[in-house]
């Protein structure tokens, strides 16, 4: 199942250039601010070790790379990725837009069946309506939490 | 004995109907976690933390700490039934007793397992409640110093005791440690990485890191190996009841996997799977049937599983009383605790004895609990895994962006939890472990406020951390910890060999 490259491992690159960006972004931040107490440290001094840190870390993790010591997994299958994630923009944009709720979680419910495998697209959205329909039942009517409303919400 | 009192006054609170229900409704919700394979207790109690905002606290965290016991017995019978551990702490148990579930001992094997993790989980919270009190005893001497000196002692034993590699655990800590930095210094009011974002100017919540990384990122990762796995059910076979030979062979693999796992838990080392792996190895160099090792001895399902309980209730000893979370699960327990202003730690002995001794107390009751709803019950439990895959990641999904919705009406929040899910997701595919991200958002700013108090104590001399032998002895114990894996690399592959 896993596998050790024993060639320099472009992910793993990749993800050591990310953590060095961090750390330079967090650098960047905390010579923004100015030191408030006399004594002591002030608030720049816990980022600057963050980042000293992260860019330690950033080597060894290139060096790692480097020699292909990174346990490697199979790229598995993007698409299902693609439907959860889309599931998830599409959530974020139905409640932006004032959707609600009940269709946001329709829509969601409905591609992350699809990225497990079911084809019923249409049954999993109205699985998904009657579970967005109970949950907004129980958690906002009788545990009061604040959920998005739109205008189905409105009619319950 | 001021123990015995305060444990009576703590069962007075722990037997009042409502946190009797709270107690059932979390082992119900943990064993039933422990048994569906990707939904462990950290991520059950990471959903309940918004939902639960506005119950009674004493009723909730009674609750969240029978999620944690119950997930323990639940993962065993996943684990026996379709070598698919429910949780990492299960999968020692895996080796053994699926191949028990297919000789046609399955029954035996759950059998001893729930009766090790009652045996184990009782003995453990005696240690707890007997433990507690003098650990406070300590704890109530400590100095800022010396607190940001047992922070240190836990990052580096978190970071490289969880995963096999010293140097993809402390990434995914500074990571965490990073996120932990975003928001406004409460010491000087100004704002560290918000960017301009409103959103993230109270910092980034414990619950959206938590359940991007354990439920969307699962999901995804789940989602995209699917085609990989197949997995089958061993349909229970074999009297539930043990043989008296099984008694015979089982009661000290319980024990033994007791007195590992109790005090591996306790030490700020974390996690349950080195106790549980350290419970296989032992079981499997002393029992009288070597042979049967490797085709289902149920020496080695007993040990692991007495060891993984124990070490739950170990794990509580240093949350409830320095405040230091070792595993997920006590991470998540930490965040609920804050989410009603409470702080674990010597001072909430002091404020919240009925609290605190109600919680103690009612671990004694849910395991009784667990006991009866394992044994008979069991195969209740397994019809559960006939819930369809997809259907049940969906209904996950949907669970985590409401409760996430829920607790800070905003998209910024769905945006973020999308973002920590792929994170997630890239974290489990190339093996970094996820649990010192929680624990450096967590304990992150505490290390650094309780740091910058001490120097101002000083006056700014940093001597100080030097000056007190506790804080010395923790920063020694820090170093050691963290050089120690890099200078035996056998230490690191120990867990690579195991499975």
């Amino acid at each position: 199942m896993d596998r050790k490259l024993n060639r320099p491992d472009s992910a793993g690159i990749a993800i050591a250039a990310g953590l060095a960006a961090l750390a330079g972004v967090i650098w960047w931040d905390a010579t923004t601010l100015s030191s408030g107490s006399p004594y002591g440290l002030g608030p720049d001094a816990a980022p600057k070790v963050v980042a000293i840190g992260l860019a330690i870390l950033a080597l060894a993790n290139l060096v790692s790379a480097w020699r292909g010591q990174m346990p490697h997994r199979e790229r598995g299958d993007l698409k299902a990725i693609g439907w959860i994630l889309g599931g998830m923009v599409a959530l974020i944009a139905i409640i932006a837009f004032g959707g609600g709720f009940i269709p946001a979680t329709a829509i969601l419910f409905a591609a992350t069946a699809r990225a497990f495998g079911r084809r019923a697209l249409l049954a999993d959205l109205g699985i998904g309506l009657v579970l967005g329909v109970v949950a907004y039942l129980l958690f906002a009517k009788l545990l009061t939490l604040s959920l998005p409303t739109g205008p189905l919400e409105q009619l319950i | 004995m001021d123990t015995l009192g305060a444990l009576l006054q703590g069962l007075s609170v722990a037997i009042a109907p409502m946190n009797l229900l709270f107690a059932l409704i979390g082992v119900l919700l943990g064993t039933a976690v422990g048994v569906l394979p990707g939904i462990g207790p950290a991520l059950t109690v990471a959903l309940l933390l918004p939902v639960t905002y506005k119950l009674d606290p004493a009723g909730s965290l009674i609750m969240f700490a029978g999620i944690y016991y119950g997930g323990m017995y639940g993962g065993s019978t996943t684990a026996i039934l379709i070598n698919t551990p429910g949780e990492s702490a299960s999968m020692a148990t895996a080796l053994e007793g699926n191949k028990m579930a297919k000789a046609g001992r399955g029954g035996p094997a759950l059998a001893t397992s729930a009766i090790g993790s009652f045996v184990a989980g009782t003995i453990a919270t005696l240690g707890l409640t007997f433990l507690a009190p003098s650990l406070v005893e300590i704890a109530v001497q400590f100095g800022p110093e010396d607190y940001f000196a047992l922070m240190c002692v836990a990052f580096v034993t978190v970071s490289a005791t969880f995963g096999d590699s010293p140097v993809r655990g402390l990434t995914s800590l500074f990571i965490g440690l990073a996120l932990g930095l975003v928001g406004i210094d409460k010491l000087t009011g100004q704002s560290r990485l918000a960017f301009g974002t409103p959103e993230l100017l109270d910092g980034v919540e414990i619950t959206t890191l938590a359940v991007g990384l354990f439920a969307i990122g699962e999901a995804l990762f789940v989602a995209s190996r699917r085609h990989l796995e197949e997995e089958k059910l061993e349909p229970i076979r074999g009297s539930l009841w043990m043989t008296l030979d099984d008694w015979r062979r089982s009661w000290k693999p319980w024990l033994r996997g007791t007195a590992l796992g109790f005090p591996i838990g306790a030490l700020p080392a974390g996690g349950a799977e080195i106790p549980t792996f350290l419970s296989y190895a032992v079981e499997r160099r002393l029992t009288k049937h070597p042979e049967e090792f490797g085709k289902g001895a149920i020496e080695g399902v007993a040990g692991p599983e007495a060891a993984n309980n124990a070490s739950a209730a170990g794990t509580l000893v240093p949350l409830l009383t320095l405040g230091l979370p070792t595993s997920a699960t006590a991470a998540m327990m930490l965040a609920g605790f804050q989410q009603y202003g409470l702080n674990p730690g010597p001072l909430l002995f002091a404020d919240h004895p009925q609290l605190v001794w109600g919680l103690i107390a009612s671990l004694y009751l849910a395991n009784a609990m667990l006991l009866v709803l394992n044994l008979p019950l069991v195969g209740l439990w397994v019809r559960l895994l006939a819930i369809p895959q997809p259907w049940l990641y969906a209904g996950i999904l949907v669970f985590a962006t409401m409760g996430t919705i829920a607790a800070k009406p905003s998209v910024v929040e769905l945006g973020m939890l999308t973002v920590f899910g792929l994170m997630g997701y890239l974290m489990r595919r190339f093996d970094y472990p996820v649990a010192p991200v929680v624990v450096g958002l967590i304990l992150g700013p505490v290390a650094e406020a309780q740091l910058r108090r001490a120097l101002s104590i000083s006056l700014g001399d940093p001597m100080v951390l030097l000056e007190s032998p506790i804080s010395a002895t923790l920063l020694a114990v820090a170093a050691i910890a963290l050089i120690a894996p890099f200078v035996m690399k056998n230490l690191g592959r120990f867990k690579a060999n195991e499975d």
